[in-house]
């Protein structure tokens, strides 16, 4: 290749604006936000694409540009595959220089994820998993467990059904880490109650559609309570079945993680009078009632449940708290952001006034609901009425329990 | 109680029942497969897609025209039918002087779009199709609870089974289509319009796997996903039969979705695997599969 004036001219000019290049990126770094959730399984519904209008949502309303903030947001389909997640946030951390990744959903993927963004020391805002491990034994000083857990929904359906006679339980569960840690959590409870558990059938996550051997097996067991340890596509599935075989005549189905997307799969006709827990619901007040209506256009078909409201409210919150610390200052270290984060009072419409405790637990309050009979909807996705409310501060595990590593060390 | 193997004897009876009726779902999704497969020699990957378009236009026929169960369970295989035959026409009609792996990868393209626009349009989690009034409701069999339309989905599979076996066997329309399969050249000097048949045969083979779809509508969630979920253990119940062979199909389907049964009694965890267990034993020692001709 021969070496003219022009290219020779030109690589100087160029070399010459490099440093202003970066001179000017160094003064507003952008921040960049990594959504990573199922975008085409069976918890799309239940994140996927309404996950990412939220965090957007919060973009929105906390007013990014004018505060001159720089923020991106990049999401990618982790297909619930924990190796797949890993590399695709290996790759964000490396090459995209993501800072905060949000929602990740399944509880096998969101421990997978754990430990890459500890070694990275970037932000890990969960919304979508479910296993209380990932502020036990799993937990890090990198994370915050925004929305639910599975002891807080053992203790608040579970606690509600056996307060309400059913002392005796069958376990059906999806043979992963999410449905075993639900199933452990539940049991504790139950047999704290001075219930016991008759039995249970772990089965093959994903890919297992039917479930009638044992709904059949459920129901010779003889125990009061069917509790299902599932979620998304397999609790509607279960739920189906289960009313097929009339299990809902002998046994009280407890579906113990259930979003307001699943009764709207199921439909009232096959779901009425099942309880469940979250801890947001859009027409809990005028505030949840303002926030679904602006996020409603962008997502017509598929309503908030709390896992897309804590997108919301977990980005918000690091706005926040990134406005507060400069974002040069909150690229630097997840440690840091995070530990201000927990600092900084979290307020917003979808969950109200939270803390997040140290080891990274939002301590959201837990809804018991009722889901309403076809004859008492009033209008499309009203779907539940309150039966109970569990504080914050009382509705999860407590911290002495958890055993994480780093309290009290720090 | 009389106990088997340590289980109580009406518990394990009703398991196999209901190994039964999962069979019934695998023999007629493996037997439109087998039909392909014998008369197009196309491995049509896009069966679960088309499974889950069965479900789907019976919901759509429900929800937009009003039109209830029992009409869709023709209107939805024909329509779906008629879908296939311009699939087959207008792409899949090109690979076949290729080798299989082409229609394979064909297909198996063709049902991550199907399945994609699908998703895009109704997401994951599902519909709600309800029980027809007249199927609600179960019988108390002596040892289990049998949902009447569990008893339903056994009777229309065992039929439409037995019938399409008996048309491609025993009638003379059946005799043309076998023919054709064997010696395309000499059908055609019969006067026979051979592509035709065989574009037809790939419509009835997409129809049965429609009609597949409108039976496990009320059942299963009504999502994209859910043919998925039944394509790989369908492709292992076509391989376990004898590639191609229809009698084989239907056998090997019931008999899978026995073993299945039984597997979630003893051991639930491996009841995704067992079938690929019975695959592998069954390829080393008859590598045609149970039914299938020797070359």
């Amino acid at each position: 290749m021969s070496i003219s004036r022009r290219t020779l001219l030109g690589t100087a000019s160029a070399a010459a604006a490099l440093p202003l290049v970066r001179a000017r990126a160094q003064g507003t770094p952008t921040i960049k936000i990594g959504v990573l959730n199922d975008m085409s399984g069976p918890y799309m519904n239940t994140g996927g694409p309404t996950s990412i209008v939220c965090c957007k949502q919060a973009l929105e309303d906390f007013g990014v540009s004018g505060k001159g903030l720089n923020i991106e947001v990049i999401n990618a389909d982790h297909q619930n595959k924990p190796d797949l997640a890993v590399s695709i946030a290996r790759q964000w951390f490396d090459r995209d220089g993501v800072d905060m990744l949000l929602d990740v959903p399944t509880s096998s993927v969101a421990l997978a994820v754990q430990s890459v963004v500890r070694e990275k020391n970037k932000v890990y805002l969960n919304s979508g998993a479910a296993s209380s491990d990932l502020t036990g034994k799993a937990c890090s000083p990198n994370f915050i467990h925004w929305t639910y857990d599975t002891y807080m929904l053992a203790k608040s359906t579970g606690g509600a059904m056996v307060k309400a006679g059913g002392d005796s339980w069958y376990f059906l569960t999806a043979d992963y880490a999410f449905g075993k840690q639900l199933q452990a959590d539940t049991t504790s409870f139950v047999q704290a109650a001075g219930g016991k558990v008759a039995g249970s059938s772990a089965y093959p996550f994903p890919g297992t559609t039917d479930f009638s051997s044992f709904l059949v097996q459920a129901q010779a067991s003889r125990a009061k309570v069917l509790g299902l340890c599932n979620a998304g596509a397999d609790t509607v599935n279960s739920i189906k079945q289960a009313r097929e075989f009339g299990i809902n005549q002998t046994m009280k189905v407890a579906a113990l993680l259930m979003f307001v997307t699943d009764v709207h799969a199921l439909g009232l006709d096959v779901s009425q009078g099942l309880n469940l827990t979250e801890s947001f619901y859009w027409d809990l007040n005028d505030r949840t009632r303002a926030f679904t209506n602006r996020v409603k256009p962008k997502t017509a078909n598929n309503w908030p449940n709390m896992v897309h409201a804590g997108c919301y409210s977990a980005t918000l919150h690091y706005l926040k708290t990134v406005a507060d610390m400069g974002p040069a200052e909150a690229k630097k270290s997840g440690v840091d952001t995070v530990a201000r984060m927990k600092r900084i009072p979290v307020e917003d419409d979808c969950f109200g006034k939270t803390t997040i405790r140290e080891d990274g637990r939002n301590l959201t309050p837990a809804f018991l609901f009722e889901v309403k009979k076809p004859s008492e909807s009033k209008g499309p996705w009203d779907y539940f009425k309150q039966v109970a409310m569990t504080p914050g501060d009382q509705a999860y595990r407590p911290l002495s329990e958890g055993h994480c590593e780093f309290i009290g060390k720090a | 109680m009389i106990m088997i193997f340590g289980i109580p004897g009406p518990l394990l009876f009703g398991q196999l029942l209901l190994g039964l009726i999962n069979g019934a779902f695998y023999a007629m999704l493996s037997m439109g497969l087998a039909i392909i497969f014998g008369m197009l020699n196309i491995i049509n990957f896009a069966h679960g897609a088309l499974f889950m378009m069965g479900a789907f236009a019976s919901w759509m026929l429900l929800q937009y025209a009003g039109i209830g169960y029992f009409p869709s369970l023709i209107l939805a295989p024909l329509i779906i039918g008629v879908f296939g035959v311009i699939l087959e026409r207008t792409i899949i009609s090109r690979l076949y002087h290729l080798d299989h792996l082409y229609g394979l990868l064909l297909t198996f393209g063709l049902a991550l779009v199907i399945q994609g626009l699908f998703r895009n349009y109704y997401g994951s989690s599902g519909l709600p199709y309800r029980i027809p009034d007249v199927l609600q409701g179960a019988t108390d069999v002596g040892f289990m609870f049998l949902p009447n339309y569990r008893a339903w989905v056994v009777v229309a599979a065992v039929v439409v089974c037995v019938a399409t076996w008996a048309i491609i066997e025993k009638t003379p329309l059946g005799a043309t289509l076998r023919a054709a399969t064997e010696n395309a050249p000499l059908v055609q000097a019969f006067g026979v319009n051979v592509p035709r048949v065989i574009t037809l045969t790939y419509g009835g083979g997409v129809a049965l796997a429609a009609f597949a779809g409108v039976l496990a509508a009320p059942i299963y969630s009504v999502n994209p996903n859910m043919g998925d979920n039944f394509i790989n253990t369908v492709f292992a119940v076509v391989v376990i039969g004898g590639m191609g062979s229809i009698m084989g199909s239907i056998v090997t389907g019931f008999a899978l979705g026995v073993i299945e049964g039984l597997t979630k009694v003893f051991y639930p965890q491996a009841s995704a695997t067992v079938v690929f267990l019975v695959m592998v034993i069954v390829l080393l020692t008859l590598p045609h599969g149970l039914f299938g001709r020797r070359a």
